[in-house]
């Protein structure tokens, strides 16, 4: 059975790309509505975009965790304690984010209402920021000893590559949620998105490529450069097809480029899922982090049931969701008022 | 504080906090789909705002069940690695697949749910909010299994010093797993029934004392309206709260026989597979057969020898031994006596390793806190018993259609919606702190040291710094903090606001037009409901 940690290594990165993938957008549009300034009815236009899925895609995130912690143990346990202070980070900034998003509607006065912006945008960023910097340190390695336990302190994970991989999230997630709005909004939404597309599409991408490659040269196998290279075309088709509105496409192509910068980025060091920086021999590895075969096989068996499942499910409900929407069809808000005295 | 008490304090603060609003939201839930359902079947107008307002309130809580949810997934990893080392094997398979069988369904039927009245045909509708809320409970089952593990570890053995699984279907079909799950369950009714009782209790109090409604000699309702000023306390108003505050009432009565049901069969465990939780949920030095209820004196003895200042005051005599084994004549072993087993079987010192720190070589203190067992133990089943009392008086108060217009009856509602959130923290301080010093118990039938457990000061992270934790403590605390005051104010806004504060459309004060978004029906399902 020497094939199931490599399957659930392979399950694990694609949970990881389709958090990025899916929440990817909801993050950048929480950016959109903090950190910049558009009027009150465009924010809710942005925030209604993602309304319905946002709460679903972040499950992608937790259900990656938990495939962690169920099929190698090692692995989220040296990751996860190596990364205390910036997972705390995410987790504050999570924390801020979903309550922002559900309660922000809900403020009275002006004062709390931007607040709660300023939570979503700076909890978006910032969840973004360490998620990446957590992918990178995963990819290009941490100062781990023989147990596994991170040595050197509470920063010894932050450097140059944990910091390039939080901006690349960053920009990711900027453009492509940039991408998701024209494909969900229509009349001048839609139309600044597909300008900001059009011109910033390649430099929004430059900073996971930068990743990709430093990753690449650091240890890069075959297959890693064959994913990269299918990145790349599919970049190139981003950005042609974004310049010619053919949104779907556009958007789709970016969906690939993400998948293959990330493929690209899991298989450099495969079969080592977190290498120490310290000595090879400290490296975890599919083989000595995985759980055994039982457990690895049990797995599998709930995760052929259920991934095609909530695939299927979360599809219908994009589809059910599908209308373009624009200002006009946000409602005024409901201002509760107290029925007794 | 070492790194290992500030680790403990911030599980203990983050999860009894998840533990406030995950009840609510499992017993809402399911209240709300039912609620739907009847409307769906009947069309009676009331139906349809009970749905609304108690759905409204359910996810406002629904978030907060969310927010600090992520916190409870990740913090293994962060602060408890050696332990997640030592059981991801079979700890982590429920966790994945709580997330992917269960957390995945809550969260997209839930956005299906909010955002498709109107869009969705009413069937399919009704579907998502079922689905929604049984996916809540089928989480509870998930997690349950993960943490009766640690109570009594079954299907697993020890390989290379880690716990394996090595029969899956043992450890999902755990007895202490399959009796925790219900009794969870009926505490997460207990806690929606009093909250639809004290909040229904509220508005019709409200409604007699402006005088909507009144009684006639015999003191039966006179229901009245009031639909001046945009009050909109119409006869159906009165017809939402009497039937909440009834099922309420009614729901909080039956999850209190449940508990008390399964919470018996659950001590009958706790007797076989952690005596030392029992003996010391009674602060019971000697082998006996009472059950106290008030013992009096140093019940905080750590370390055994003291423990004889315990003055049992009033003792009932052979419920004990009822509780823990369904007659009255069996001895309940004391701390004294289990302490030196517990010694011969897993040793009297922590091994000198060095994942055990600052506590390696050290003392094995077998005996729990005992204040917070007996107490928690107490506590638990006194708000329980508390809030199934104020239920059964509020069904007989209000045989007659409505409230009594009294203000200190009406107060008493704020603690009938309290008490049950006190049972539920209470009973998980209780089990979780009884478990110790273990973060995974012992299975005492499956002998001594060279068996699956684990020892708390061997399961934090081994190289995260006590300054890390304490940032962390010190962060989420607060945040917490003041999330909770955000929450509170929320509920209440929405709670004054009545039905209307759920059905803009009610809502005759605001004079506005809401119709002028999507103006024509083409347009209309487009958004039916909006952030
Ligand atoms: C008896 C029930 C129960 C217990 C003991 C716990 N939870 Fe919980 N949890 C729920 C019942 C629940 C729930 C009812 O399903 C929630 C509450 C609100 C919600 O969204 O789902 C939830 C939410 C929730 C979420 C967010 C899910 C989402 O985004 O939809 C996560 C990640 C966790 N929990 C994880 C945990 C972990 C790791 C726990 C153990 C320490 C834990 N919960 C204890
Ligand atoms: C599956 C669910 C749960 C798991 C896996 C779990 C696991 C743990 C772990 C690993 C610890 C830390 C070690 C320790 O100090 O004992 C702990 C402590 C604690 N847990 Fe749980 N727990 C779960 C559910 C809960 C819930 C729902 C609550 C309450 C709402 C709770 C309350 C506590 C408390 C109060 C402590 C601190 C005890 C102490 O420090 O002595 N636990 N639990
Ligand atoms: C006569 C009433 C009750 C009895 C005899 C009882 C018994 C018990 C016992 C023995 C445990 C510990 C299980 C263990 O650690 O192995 C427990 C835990 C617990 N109780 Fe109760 N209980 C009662 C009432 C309540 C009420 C009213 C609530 C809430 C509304 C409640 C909520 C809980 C919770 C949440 C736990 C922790 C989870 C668990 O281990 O199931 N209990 N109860």
């Amino acid at each position: 059975m020497e094939w199931l940690p490599t399957l659930w290594f392979i399950v694990i990165a694609l949970l990881w790309c389709g958090y990025l993938f899916l929440e990817g957008f909801d993050l950048g549009v929480g950016m959109l509505i903090g950190l910049g300034r558009p009027t009150e009815k465009r924010k809710r236009l942005l925030l209604n975009t993602i309304g319905p899925v946002w709460d679903g895609n972040e499950v992608w995130l937790i259900t990656a965790g938990g495939a962690m912690f169920a099929a190698f143990p090692h692995w989220y346990a040296s990751l996860f304690s190596a990364l205390y202070i910036p997972l705390t980070m995410v987790l504050v900034a999570l924390i801020f984010r979903a309550v922002a998003i559900e309660y922000r509607g809900k403020a009275i006065t002006v004062v709390t209402r931007n607040l709660w912006d300023l939570a979503l945008g700076v909890g978006s960023l910032l969840a973004a920021f360490g998620v990446g910097a957590m992918l990178a340190s995963t990819t290009i390695g941490l100062p781990l000893n023989e147990n596994g336990d991170r040595i050197g302190g509470p920063f010894a994970w932050l450097t140059w590559h944990a910091v390039l991989g939080g901006v690349a999230v960053v920009a990711f997630c900027w453009i492509h949620s940039l991408a998701f709005l024209r494909l969900k909004t229509d009349g001048l939404v839609r139309f600044e998105a597909g300008k900001l597309v059009s011109r910033w599409l390649p430099v929004a991408v430059l900073p996971l490529v930068a990743w990709v490659v430093w990753v690449l040269v650091t240890s890069g196998s075959a297959l890693a450069w064959v994913s990269f290279a299918v990145s790349l075309i599919a970049l190139v088709i981003a950005v042609i097809t974004g310049r010619n509105h053919k949104e779907g496409v556009s958007f789709a192509a970016l969906g690939i480029m993400l998948l293959g910068a990330m493929a690209a980025i899991f298989l450099a060091a495969y079969p080592v899922v977190l290498p120490s920086t310290l000595d090879p021999a400290f490296d975890l590895t599919t083989a000595n982090a995985s759980s055994t075969a039982y457990t690895l096989k049990l797995m599998s068996v709930i995760a052929a049931f259920g991934v095609p499942l909530v695939v299927a499910y979360q599809a219908w409900s994009y589809w059910v969701f599908r209308k373009r929407l624009r200002e006009e069809h946000i409602p005024e808000t409901h201002r509760v008022t107290s029925i007794v005295n | 504080m070492d790194a290992l008490e500030i680790a403990r304090w911030q599980f203990g603060i983050t999860t009894v906090y998840h533990f406030l609003m995950v009840p609510l939201t499992i017993g809402l839930g399911l209240t709300v789909a039912v609620l739907q359902t009847i409307w769906h079947r009947t069309g009676n107008e009331h139906w349809l705002r009970m749905t609304k307002f108690w759905g409204k309130l359910f996810l406002i809580n629904f978030i907060m069940g969310v927010a600090t949810g992520i916190v409870q997934e990740f913090q293994f990893g962060m602060a408890w690695s050696e332990y997640s080392r030592y059981v991801g094997d079979v700890f982590g398979a429920p966790l994945a697949m709580e997330a992917l069988l269960a957390f995945f369904v809550e969260s997209t039927f839930l956005g299906l749910w909010i955002f498709g009245w109107k869009k969705l045909p009413k069937l399919v509708h009704l579907a998502t909010i079922w689905c929604a809320s049984l996916a809540t409970i089928l989480s509870a089952y998930f997690i349950l299994v993960a943490n009766s593990w640690m109570q009594h570890p079954v299907g697993t053995k020890i390989v290379d010093g880690r716990a394996v699984m090595t029969d899956a279907w043992a450890v999902f079909t755990n007895n202490t797993a399959l009796i925790t799950f219900p009794h969870t369950l009926f505490g997460a009714f207990a806690v929606a029934g009093g909250f639809l009782l004290g909040i229904s209790w509220f508005h019709l109090y409200r409604r007699r004392k402006a005088g909507i409604d009144t009684v006639d000699a015999n003191g039966y309702v006179i229901v009245g309206e009031d639909t001046s000023r945009g009050k909109n306390r119409d006869k159906t108003d009165y017809q939402v709260w009497i039937k909440s505050l009834r099922i309420g009432a009614s729901v909080a009565v039956v999850a209190f026989l449940g508990v008390a049901l399964t919470g018996h069969e659950q001590a009958k465990l706790m007797f076989e597979q952690q005596p030392m939780k029992m003996a010391s949920a009674e602060a019971a030095c000697h082998d006996g057969t009472g059950f106290s209820v008030l013992s009096l004196g140093d019940i905080s003895a750590h370390g055994a020898t003291d423990c004889d200042d315990v003055v049992a005051v009033f003792e009932v005599p052979g419920l004990l031994s009822f509780l823990a084994n369904g007659n009255f004549t069996t001895e309940v072993k004391g701390v004294n006596t289990l302490i030196p087993e517990y010694q011969q079987k897993y040793g009297e010192y922590y091994p000198d390793d060095e994942s055990f720190g600052a506590y390696a070589g050290q003392k094995i203190d077998y005996l729990p806190v005992m204040e917070v067992t007996y107490w928690g133990f107490r506590l638990m089943i006194t708000f329980g018993g508390l809030s199934a009392a104020a239920a059964a008086l509020a069904l007989w108060i209000t045989r007659k259609g409505t409230v009594p217009e009294n203000k200190w009856i009406s107060r008493l509602a704020v603690l009938g919606i309290a008490a049950p959130f006190g049972a539920n923290a209470t009973g998980w301080i209780f089990t979780e702190m009884g478990r110790q010093p273990f973060t995974v118990a012992p299975n005492p039938q499956m002998g001594g040291v060279d068996q699956v457990f684990m020892y708390t000061a061997a399961s934090v992270s081994p190289t995260v710094t006590a300054g890390e934790l304490l940032f962390s403590l010190i962060t989420l605390t607060s945040i917490y903090a003041v999330l909770l005051v955000v929450e509170l104010v929320l509920l209440t806004r929405y709670i004054r606001g009545g039905v209307a504060s759920a059905m803009p459309e009610l809502d005759t004060a605001n004079h506005g037009d809401h119709s002028d978004s999507g103006n024509n029906d083409d347009d209309d399902d487009v958004l039916a409901f909006a952030y």
